[in-house]
């Protein structure tokens, strides 16, 4: 049933990958991502491949999560592959009938645009697997924190996070209790055409709504009793600190880039 | 015990004002309660639906405000603003539904909850978490996700979050209110334990096996505290309670059942095993 639903997709683990410090990682994955974008030809992407394999095999990951990943994309990575074939035309020409034309460069570019997509998804796929949401959010709380200077709400965005996310199962179950209660009193959810089964569901939000704002009402009041006042003079439990594998990390990552931006100057492939 | 004057509520009444109605009205839900609590005690209050028994609660940490009269906490103002923290860092409070309080995603972080608020050092959090966690006996579930747990388990964890910051007192409102029987019973055995090493504890609830296990029963009626004494004293008034709408609890109904049937029990039990005893003995003599 709809219990099931992971929120993100973390896989837990003791992994190299794993333990990195989480706001390294997320700058791993913006510099990863800078990578991709740099990368003008297939060898760049190349280089990109070989550290997305390196990053999953120390991360413990099986493979195969890898392509779960870019599964839900997949219509994405055909309408823009389309797209490149249809209408890029550079090159020699392959086929051509009537208006429609496929060109070398019109094919070169929908398979080079297809591997950057799927090299996107499966890295940050990877960030998502190896880092719980908590811990992101944490991350970008403290990455956001110097912006406060300038009244930026970094610690009541992550608050915010951090509830949402603990409260995702909770409305999860609750959902499946006013579902069958509705259910219970003769209500059709499942049948119908598309408008039908929207109205169906209104009975079942309004409800669900109405206990979202009473929780939060009671929420707000017992974190008020537990001394809560913002973000001000606020301690936390677990302290974020950076050892020597997140430099080094960072090192192999740079030297990626570096690598790529070194095939775009001397290599034109 | 020590008589000293703890918690202090001076004539102290309370409105609910509806903005919604036209022109507003307004509900008077305390209408003057005098009540002193000495530290180290553990007061069960009673009362039927709008008795007013919540309100009087959240008064003890400065959630509400009285309208007239006054709370001091510890000899603390509840209107003194400066010492807003002091108080809510004394009195701590827990409520009814484990799944609207809990705040963080992992057991121990949530504990650690109002310590970061109060600004505490993190290896102090680290050991005061340990502490609180071990003392609900929870301490191995510190790593689970909270919506995972049950009930009981969960309310023990919210406890563990007021434990935390080391309160002299702990108000619970109807904290197993939704909770089944086994996740009540490891409840109000936290409870004990608790007033066992000295907390003070104020338990509102309208179970009345709950209240009788308290060392005193304040019952309340429609704004106003109109009995507070030993639970043995106030359960044997059940014409009194009934009157106001609570029961007595099972054992008391018994007792006063097989009373009236002639038997030489004395009206004042109030716990399964005193009454078992006391039927024992007589049983016995025959």
């Amino acid at each position: 049933m709809i219990k099931d639903i992971t929120i993100g997709q973390y896989f837990p683990g003791k992994s190299v990958v794993h333990r990195l410090d989480p706001r390294v990682k997320l700058g791993l994955t913006v510099l990863y991502i800078v990578m991709l974008f740099v990368a003008s030809g297939f060898l760049g992407l190349g280089v990109g491949v070989i550290y997305l394999l390196l990053a999953f095999l120390l991360s413990g990951i099986p493979l195969k999560m890898m392509l779960k990943s870019v599964k839900p994309i997949v219509p994405i990575i055909i309408f823009t592959g389309i797209l490149n074939l249809f209408f890029i035309s550079s090159g020699e020409i392959l086929f051509e009938w009537h208006f429609i034309k496929i060109t070398t460069g019109g094919l070169r570019t929908m398979i080079f645009m297809a591997s950057r997509i799927i090299l996107l998804i499966c890295g940050t796929a990877l960030l998502t697997y190896t880092t719980s949401p908590i811990t992101l959010t944490d991350a970008i709380e403290r990455i956001l924190s110097p912006l406060k200077i300038i009244h930026f709400p970094a610690h009541e965005i992550a608050m915010m996070m951090t509830i949402a996310l603990r409260f995702i199962p909770t409305l999860i179950e609750e959902t499946d209790k006013i579902m069958s209660a509705q259910k219970a009193r003769g209500a059709d959810l499942d049948t119908g055409n598309v408008f039908q089964r929207a109205k169906a569901l209104v009975p079942i939000l309004i409800p669900l709504f109405v206990s979202a704002f009473r929780r939060a009402e009671e929420l707000a009041l017992a974190m008020e009793c537990r001394c809560y006042h913002g973000g001000d003079g606020r301690t936390r439990l677990k302290q974020l600190k950076t050892a020597p594998r997140d430099y080094i990390a960072l090192a192999v990552t740079l030297l990626f880039l570096a690598a790529v931006i070194v095939l775009n100057i001397f290599v034109k492939i | 015990m020590n008589m000293e004057k703890f918690i202090e509520i001076k004539d102290v009444t309370f409105s609910y004002i509806n903005d919604f109605d036209e022109p507003p009205t307004k509900n008077t839900v305390l209408k003057g309660v005098s009540l002193d609590i000495s530290r180290g005690e553990f007061v069960a209050v009673l009362g039927h639906n709008g008795s007013g028994k919540s309100t009087l609660a959240k008064l003890l940490n400065a959630i509400n405000l009285p309208e007239t009269g006054d709370v001091f906490v510890d000899g603390m103002n509840t209107r003194d603003e400066e010492k807003l923290y002091d108080i809510r860092k004394t009195v701590g409070m827990v409520f009814q539904n484990p799944d609207n309080q809990i705040v963080a995603t992992v057991v121990e972080e949530d504990v650690a909850f109002a310590l970061e608020n109060i600004g505490v050092e993190p290896s102090e959090i680290r050991r005061r978490v340990d502490e609180a966690l071990k003392e609900v006996g929870m301490y191995s579930y510190r790593e689970h996700a909270p919506h995972k747990l049950s009930g009981g388990q969960k309310q023990r964890v919210a406890i563990a979050g007021v434990l935390a910051m080391q309160p002299e007192c702990i108000v619970m409102d109807e904290p197993t209110a939704m909770l089944d029987p086994i996740g009540r019973r490891e409840i109000m055995e936290t409870i004990k334990e608790l007033n066992a090493q000295g907390v003070t504890i104020v338990l509102i609830t309208h179970y009345m096996d709950e209240a009788a296990q308290a060392g005193r029963v304040v019952v309340m009626d429609d704004g106003k505290v109109i009995m507070d004494d030993e639970p043995k004293k106030v359960f044997s008034q059940a014409e009194k309670l009934r009157s106001v709408g609570l029961d007595v609890p099972g054992v008391t109904e018994l007792t006063h059942l097989l009373i009236k049937e002639g038997i030489a029990l004395p009206p004042d039990i109030i716990s399964e095993d005193e009454c078992v005893e006391r039927l024992y003995e007589i049983l016995k003599k025959d």
